[in-house]
């Protein structure tokens, strides 16, 4: 183990350190600024709010995305809100507040100085994103509406009906899109970053695959931005888009980027279940609707009647009765893993895996209007996607992967360990620790993109100077043969499995062994299969075309290649980590009473990996964490 | 149980911007219908890959109508013949059992074909570049609830805004004219307080825009609405046309 570099924080108490930070960094004059190049990867929220705001502030900016426009990005999907520390409700609610629900929401796996700062910065976004026009959901009065969300006790989540995500992403994306007006932004849609440029410990710059033409080009910059989103498609079915993946990262992790706590992957409990292997797509179902809605399956094993034949005491509401404090709101990974269990015994819907969200008791006592005035777009969608009415029989839902708390370690700078390489949004591992609490996700991408890295950013330039080294220099022509090369790799192999196929395999696999409840023996199973998977992958995979046009299965397979990799370090991860944390149980780490136990003595710290080369084990640096204005304290939710 | 059906995917084939296209036709065998359109067509890439074809390329991403990707003719109708669904959003019990389903690119000549149902919708973020935002830089605004929005103006902005940029509008329309969703932004933007200062140069060069990326005028057919997967109202449209004529 070697030591950690200094997470750069300023020595100041909790609440003025960011004041600290930005009164005494050096600055970039504007006439520096304008002969920056800064490549930003992605253009989610985190993403398009950093591009946008740096180019205000002077900078060359290059940008770049995979679908064909910026406003595409898996921002767009977010649907419950965005939380800030307004207090407009006057219940009680402050940053401090707010700041401790996130660091326990974590369960003290998270940096309190970065999560301060998020909370110091909750309201300036929402002032910022009302002034570009952003349509929030207000109230009678015409002030700004707002809800409780995630079983948070004070209603602090701005909203745009249920399209928050979408609405806040076409704000920045309006503001990214002025600046290509100005020429100091262009855009480069349809683009896949495939390596990172590193020389002598600095970041120097990217190569990119284009992917309708399939052409190969570098570009330096004098920092690059990664803002590629999460990576919870590493279980294949995912509420994440398609294009989810972790090739950004891993990278960039290859070319010496540590990657933080891997394994915190968020489980969500109420997505539709996957129905036959060519599904596509776990679709979330907003968590509001456990507010009414009851979860049960049938008492016995093998009950196979419709749901409106199964009696009253033939139902078995197991959220209800085993936490009767919280009913149906216990959090996301208790639901999680209490419908695991259930279906794991058998108990689910037709043995399966699925458990019933039934909202038959609240439209009998509130009536069909009043339930459709709340959830009425949730369940048209519901009704949409699998052809049922949930007014006339309960949803059917399942737990699905859906955030990645874990990313690139990056400092109080969001910089990760290599200079020059900034990390935001998702991407990053800094402010959820071991579990995300709901509508903190877009409150975190925003604060990075339009108020954190435009104030580091500079003050880093300002010391480390130009990037003498240009795309024409030896190391970019390296990696991109080498890029080349893994593509030509994929195209030869011609065997006899679909790389989609493999995903799936993959997927399956890191579920049962690596999902919600994780054991010893479950992770070294999964250990021992990957490296027989990954060989599958490099010896039988079929890749059809070539590699000079659009070829979708093309960039999947090379997707797939890395989730192959990448899946071994969240295992390893998983498997060092021998306490219960967050959204995972560990089976040897549970209470007297079978709940999870954290345990502090050993794993209060974040785990950064760093990769040691093909086939080396990964090294492992610890980042303590202590706390200074909260005290950890285990969570219990009996 | 899981109901199971029969289709005959006839799907426009095209290995570039200046080859020839042709239908070709594809059977599905038994499938179940509780899978979406868009899945069949992976069932038939993956088919198609172990024979050693091409996969038939497609745009798609979220798969769940968020985010404007997919989107093709399916029996001549933008996003096929459910109202208020994607392409993504569509499932084969939405489809007859044993039928033929045809599938085309969106047609538009300000929409340039990549490769077969493929299209290049780069003009829709030029006509956005041009004016759809209120010009604020980072750092400046003021306390979010200063500027209090009455709730039907609120509410207004917000049907205008729910626009997906997926351009069935544009497809469906006979003259191609991209004028639902100029108006979306247009009409949310002139709803509210914070889009008062750009107001009539906004419509004016979003106007001009769709103008010079080839999209055609608006001839009143109001095929736009019926094929808009979010249902962007017409108002919008008229809204916008009265900015317009109020600014010029
Ligand atoms: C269904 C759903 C609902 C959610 N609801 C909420 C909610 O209500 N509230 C909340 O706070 N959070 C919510 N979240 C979480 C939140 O939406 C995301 O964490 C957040 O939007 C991620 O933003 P981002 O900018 O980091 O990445 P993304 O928005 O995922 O953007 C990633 C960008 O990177 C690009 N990219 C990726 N890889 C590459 C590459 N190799 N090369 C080039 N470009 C690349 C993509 O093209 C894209 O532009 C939800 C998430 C999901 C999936
Ligand atoms: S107006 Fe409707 S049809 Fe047109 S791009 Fe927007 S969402 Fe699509
Ligand atoms: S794939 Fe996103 S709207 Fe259809």
């Amino acid at each position: 183990m070697t030591t950690m570099p200094n997470a750069g924080l300023p020595n100041a108490p909790l609440p003025e350190i960011w004041a600290r930070f930005q009164e005494t960094s050096p600055l970039l004059s504007p006439a520096n600024r304008a002969k920056r190049t800064i490549l930003v990867v992605g253009t989610g929220l985190a993403g398009s709010s950093a591009a946008a705001t740096l180019a205000e502030q002077g900078y060359r900016v290059k940008v770049f995305c995979l679908q064909d426009s910026p406003r595409r990005a898996h921002s767009v999907a977010a649907q419950g809100g965005i939380n800030a520390a307004k207090n407009y409700k006057n219940d009680g609610d402050s940053v401090f507040r707010l700041f401790h629900d996130t660091i326990k929401g974590g369960d003290f796996r998270a940096r309190e100085a970065n999560v301060y700062r998020l909370a110091q910065l909750s309201n300036a976004i929402i002032d910022h994103c009302v002034a570009q026009g952003i349509p929030f959901t207000r109230e009678y009065g015409g002030y700004l509406a707002n809800r409780s969300f995630g079983g948070a006790q004070v209603s602090r989540t701005f909203y745009t009906k249920g399209q928050t995500g979408q609405q806040l992403l076409l704000g920045s994306y309006g503001a990214l899109l002025r600046q290509t007006a100005g020429g100091r932004l262009s855009l480069h849609p349809r683009t896949e970053m495939l390596d990172l440029v590193v020389v002598d410990n600095r970041v120097r710059g990217i190569v990119v695959r284009h992917l309708l033409s399939g052409q190969v080009e570098a570009h330096a910059g004098d920092a690059v931005v990664l803002a590629t989103g999460g990576y919870a498609n590493l279980y294949c079915l995912s509420t994440n888009a398609r294009s989810g993946n972790v090739t950004a990262l891993w990278r960039a992790y290859r070319r010496g980027a540590w990657f933080a706590n891997p394994c915190f992957v968020q489980i969500h409990p109420t997505c539709l279940p996957a129905q036959g292997s060519q599904q596509s797509k776990l679709t979330l179902m907003s968590e509001s609707l456990r507010n009414d809605g009851r979860v049960w399956v049938p008492k016995a094993a093998g009950d196979r009647r419709r749901a409106p034949d199964i009696p009253e005491d033939a139902r078995d509401y197991f959220l209800e009765a085993r936490y009767p404090a919280f009913g149906n709101l216990v959090p996301r990974d208790v639901a999680s893993r209490q419908i695991k269990e259930q279906c794991d015994l058998g108990l689910g819907i037709d043995g399966g895996r699925t458990v019933y969200l039934d909202l038959e008791d609240a439209i009998r006592a509130q009536g069909l209007t009043a339930i459709r005035r709340k959830y009425g777009n949730l369940l048209d969608m519901y009704q949409r996607l699998t052809g049922d009415d949930p007014a006339n029989e309960p949803m059917r839902i399942y737990p699905a992967a859906h955030y990645s708390m874990g990313g690139l370690w990056v400092d109080y700078s969001l910089m990760s360990n290599l200079s020059g390489l900034f990390v935001l949004g998702e991407a990053n591992f800094s402010d959820h620790g071991a579990n995300r609490l709901g509508a903190s996700a877009l409150m975190q991408g925003l604060a990075d993109g339009y108020f954190i890295l435009p104030n580091t950013l500079g003050p880093y330039l300002a010391q480390a100077g130009p990037n003498p080294i240009d795309a024409r220099h030896d190391s970019f022509r390296s990696s991109q043969e080498e890029v080349n090369a893994q593509l030509g790799r994929l195209l030869r192999i011609r065997g006899s499995r679909t790389a989609a196929d493999l995903h799936r395999e993959l997927g399956l696999m890191l579920w049962d062994h690596c999902g919600i409840v994780r054991s010893e023996a479950g992770l070294r199973a999964a250990l021992a299969k990957l490296p027989r998977l990954r060989e599958e992958f490099w010896g039988n995979l079929m890749v059809p075309g070539v590699g000079v046009d659009l070829n979708q299965a093309l960039e999947l397979a090379g997707r797939v290649a890395d989730f192959l990799e990448c899946g071994e370090l969240v295992v390893q991860d998983a498997l060092h980590r021998r306490e219960s944390c967050g959204c995972h149980l560990r089976e040897e780490s549970r209470t007297e009473d079978h709940e999870p136990r954290r345990r502090d003595e050993g794993y209060a710290y974040v785990a950064a990996w760093e990769y040691r080369g093909q086939g080396q084990a990964p090294g492992l640096h610890r980042e303590p964490l202590a706390f200074t204005l909260v005290t950890p304290g285990q969570r219990s939710y009996r | 149980m899981e109901k199971l059906i029969h289709l005959t995917l006839r799907v426009w084939r095209q290995s570039g911007p200046d080859r020839p296209g042709r239908f070709h036709d594809y059977q599905s065998g038994p499938v179940a219908t509780s899978l979406s359109l868009l899945e069949l067509l992976d069932l038939v890439n993956e088919r198609l890959t172990l024979n050693g074809e091409e996969p038939i390329a497609f745009d798609h991403d979220c798969r769940e109508g968020t985010c404007g990707a997919c989107g093709a003719m399916v029996d001549g109708l933008a996003h096929g013949p459910k109202a208020e669904t994607t392409l993504c959003q569509l499932h084969l019990r939405d489809l007859a059992d044993g039928g033929l389903v045809v599938i085309e690119p969106f047609r538009a000549w300000a929409f340039p074909l990549i490769k077969d149902l493929v299209v290049d919708r780069s003009a829709l973020d030029r006509i956005m570049a041009a004016g759809g935002y209120v010009s604020v830089d980072t750092g400046g605004a003021p306390e979010a609830n200063v500027i209090p929005i009455p709730q039907p103006d609120a509410d207004q902005a917000l049907a205008a805004a729910s626009c997906i940029g997926c351009g069935a509008c544009v497809a469906s329309c006979p003259h191609a004219s991209a004028m639902l969703f100029v108006g979306g932004k247009v009409s949310q933007l002139a709803c509210l307080p914070q889009g008062q200062p750009e107001r009539a140069r906004r419509v004016l060069a979003m106007v001009a825009a769709a103008d010079r990326e080839g999209f055609g005028a608006c001839g009143n057919h109001r095929e736009c609405e019926a094929a808009c997967p979010k249902r962007l109202s017409l108002r919008h449209l008229a809204r916008m046309n009265r900015e317009y004529l109020s600014a010029r």
